[in-house]
């Protein structure tokens, strides 16, 4: 498919990891971090650790919605589920997630009105057609869904829908990036950025990093040689001891990012303190629904009973989200948790590291 | 529920666009690109594109990834 097998060249991806190894040689041991899911995948599938050197470590980051998602958020989701009238609609990805005592899964399997959607446009066709009925959607995901979400909320106004509510637990990927850039444990240096959340943001975001935390960034696509491009361009940085802003992802990645959809998250959203699993309460790293659309916010409509969430046990998702961690250093990796009965986050979204690297057997 | 992959746009009906990739056809927002047209290329996640696909971006970085050696 065009866009996609010009990116996936076995000749070129031999040539650039001849490259990586050729400029890495003296360098001594790197810790390159990807942030986002979505890159884990790509290096576990298309084998990328094997055509580098031994002293370049891939670190797994933060960057998979379903994965730093609290379990606080779950539960209370499961608790709304169980409201008269409501039908709860979700990327399919939170349906296994455990939460306290159960999961989406469960519940539905239990009678519970909880509906899988592959976009936010599918929940609110649900409200237009079932006036009868309140449809609640999950609103997860950085700023490649956050203006999805956004989008259908100014339709929603637009139509004056009263039937129509989003639960979001939007995050927002930079001050994460920050938290581990300061972060002496995790030690990274250099920063393969996420490509279509820089679509959203652009460039201008990563610029603390690279600059107050001099720790270079580069924005790459998914594809395979695009992935390791970016690693190539990590490393020339990390030799020539610099550290700044680049952009590997040129053919859909604008410096300035994407104005149209950042102003409807501006409207449609405040940016509020949120909670990671894994890494804790971050200062302005969640999105909630402003003044203008807070009738939409299903927290405010419904009032909810009372809700107790329970710590992990033995499950390593907040050390592995924080890439202090691999997945295989946890006692329950591929064990007690699987993709079929997982016991964390980590092990459910296809983007989770957990669940790419009992996948693709790293 | 992070894949997004490139569509061509066959069809476009007002914030809305039939895009295609292979065999799959679906329609998509379009709300946040400037002045799509059909032909283009774009990236869709969750129902929506989210940006087009600069050819000659993708042609350059080909370039670029064709001189290392």
């Amino acid at each position: 498919m065009k866009y996609i097998d010009e990116f996936r060249d076995n000749k070129i991806a031999n040539n650039i990891s001849r490259a990586i190894f050729d400029k890495a040689r003296n360098l001594g041991p790197i810790n390159l971090m990807e942030v986002c899911g979505t890159h884990t995948m790509s290096i576990c599938k298309f084998g990328i650790r094997g055509m580098l050197p031994e002293n370049i470590n891939l670190i797994s980051g933060p960057g998979c919605p379903v994965c730093v998602t609290p379990k606080s958020y779950l539960d209370k989701a499961i608790a709304i589920s169980t409201l008269p009238d409501v039908v709860l609609t979700t990327f399919g990805d939170m349906m296994r997630v455990p939460g306290s005592r159960s999961s989406l899964e469960k519940e539905k399997s239990c009678g519970r009105s909880i509906k899988v959607v592959y976009s936010v446009l599918d929940a609110v066709e649900m409200a237009e057609k079932n006036s009868d009925k309140k449809i609640v959607f999950l609103g997860i995901g950085f700023e490649t869904t956050s203006p999805t979400v956004a989008a259908s909320l100014a339709y929603a106004k637009k139509k004056n829908l009263k039937n129509f509510f989003v639960y979001s637990g939007h995050k927002i990927i930079p001050p994460a990036m920050e938290i581990l850039a300061k972060d002496p444990a995790v030690a990274i240096d250099g920063f393969l950025c996420p490509a279509h959340v820089s679509a959203i943001i652009g460039t201008g975001p990563y610029k603390i990093i690279a600059g107050k935390y001099r720790i270079p960034c580069v924005i790459a696509g998914f594809e395979p040689l695009d992935v390791l491009q970016g690693i190539l361009m990590l490393i020339e940085q990390i030799g020539s001891n610099s550290s700044y802003v680049e952009n590997q992802y040129k053919r859909v990645v604008k410096s300035s990012g994407n104005k149209k959809a950042t102003a409807l998250l501006d409207k449609v959203f405040s940016v509020e303190d949120s909670e990671w699993r894994g890494i804790g309460r971050l200062a302005k790293s969640g999105l909630r629904l402003s003044r203008d659309y807070s009738r939409f916010d299903a927290l405010k409509a419904f009032s909810l009973p009372e809700v107790k969430t329970t710590p992990d046990k033995g499950c390593r998702c907040g050390s592995v989200l924080k890439g202090i961690k691999t997945p295989i250093e946890c006692k329950l990796f591929s064990k007690k948790c699987t993709p079929q009965d997982p016991q964390g986050a980590c092990m459910v979204s296809s983007e989770g590291a957990c669940a790419a690297y009992h996948r693709y057997r790293r | 529920m992070c894949l997004a992959i490139p569509m061509k746009i066959e069809r476009i009906e007002g914030d809305r666009a039939l895009v295609s990739a292979g065999n799959i056809k679906r329609m998509a927002g379009i709300n946040f690109l400037s002045n799509p047209k059909i032909g283009e290329y774009v990236i869709v996640h969750a129902g929506f594109a989210i940006e087009k696909i600069d050819p000659k971006k993708a042609k350059e970085t080909l370039r670029l990834l064709e001189e290392i050696q």
